[in-house]
């Protein structure tokens, strides 16, 4: 039977990952997309940090550190995210590394929620 | 399929019988300093939300992130999303085919340690 299962066959649409190249994709767009977002963010950070509460609050009233900072949320926090479900793929498997993976996702995307919602109360 | 070895194969990082070379403990680098800026992501958060919450709550986390230890961490910090951010980068470059030679790839990762130290430098003095 192994006979009609040609090499090409059994190799389609099946990478380690089961995805083929998505994922790979994904990370170099996030990957050359922190080459803007990382100094923008740490910047404008650095910039906010060391104020008292009422100079802090207006700097990131100001539109971009405002937008530096959702922005960096949305970017980064994905990246990172992407980044740690590989290592967790590689490194815990079975049951363990699907609970570990949802968790990872949830906590993240909670994460870049918060940061928004806290950056739209500033900002607004 | 009953002609594919399914079990017994070498597992994927064997990262115990490799001898350390700067090529791959600037790779490792890479996933540690990721995964530590995301572990490390909600105190900016905490930060946020406080400032944008109350005055109090502000104090009190401004006051935890400029203690000696959090900016330890957020040095650290600082370093770590700097040197990611230079490792993903080496990763497109080679994902375009350029540079994927041994060679070119310990001298980037020398570039990788010696930029990502110089520019906290930079940013903790600066700003």
């Amino acid at each position: 039977m192994s006979g009609f299962l040609t090499d090409r066959k059994r190799a389609r649409g099946l990478g380690s990952g089961r995805h083929g190249t998505d994922h790979h994709w994904k990370m170099m767009v996030s990957s050359l997309l922190l080459g803007i977002a990382v100094p923008a963010f740490v910047i404008t950070f650095a910039l906010g940090l060391g104020r008292p509460y009422e100079e802090a609050v207006a700097f990131y009233r100001l539109p971009l550190p405002a937008l530096v900072m959702a922005l960096s949320l949305i970017v980064i926090i994905q990246h990172l995210m992407h980044e740690t479900l590989v290592a967790v793929e590689d490194y815990v498997h079975g049951v363990p590394g699907k609970l570990t993976q949802i968790a990872v996702t949830s906590v993240s995307y909670t994460l870049i929620v918060i940061g928004l919602f806290a950056v739209g109360k500033i900002a607004l | 399929m009953a002609d594919v070895n399914r079990g017994n194969r070498p597992l994927s990082p064997h990262l115990t019988v490799y001898r350390p070379q700067l090529t791959s403990i600037s790779s490792i680098m890479v996933r540690i300093t990721g995964i530590a800026c995301l572990l490390l992501s909600p105190l900016v958060l905490l930060w946020l939300l406080a400032a944008s919450t109350s005055v109090g709550m502000f104090a009190w986390v401004d006051g935890l992130m400029r203690s000696f230890l959090g900016d330890l961490v957020l040095l650290g910090g600082t370093w770590a999303i700097i040197y990611h951010m230079f490792g993903r980068l080496r990763h497109v470059i080679w994902d375009f085919g350029y540079c994927v030679n041994t060679d070119i790839s310990e001298k980037m990762a020398i570039g990788m340690f010696a930029l990502s130290t110089i520019l906290t430098a930079v940013v903790w003095i600066f700003l």
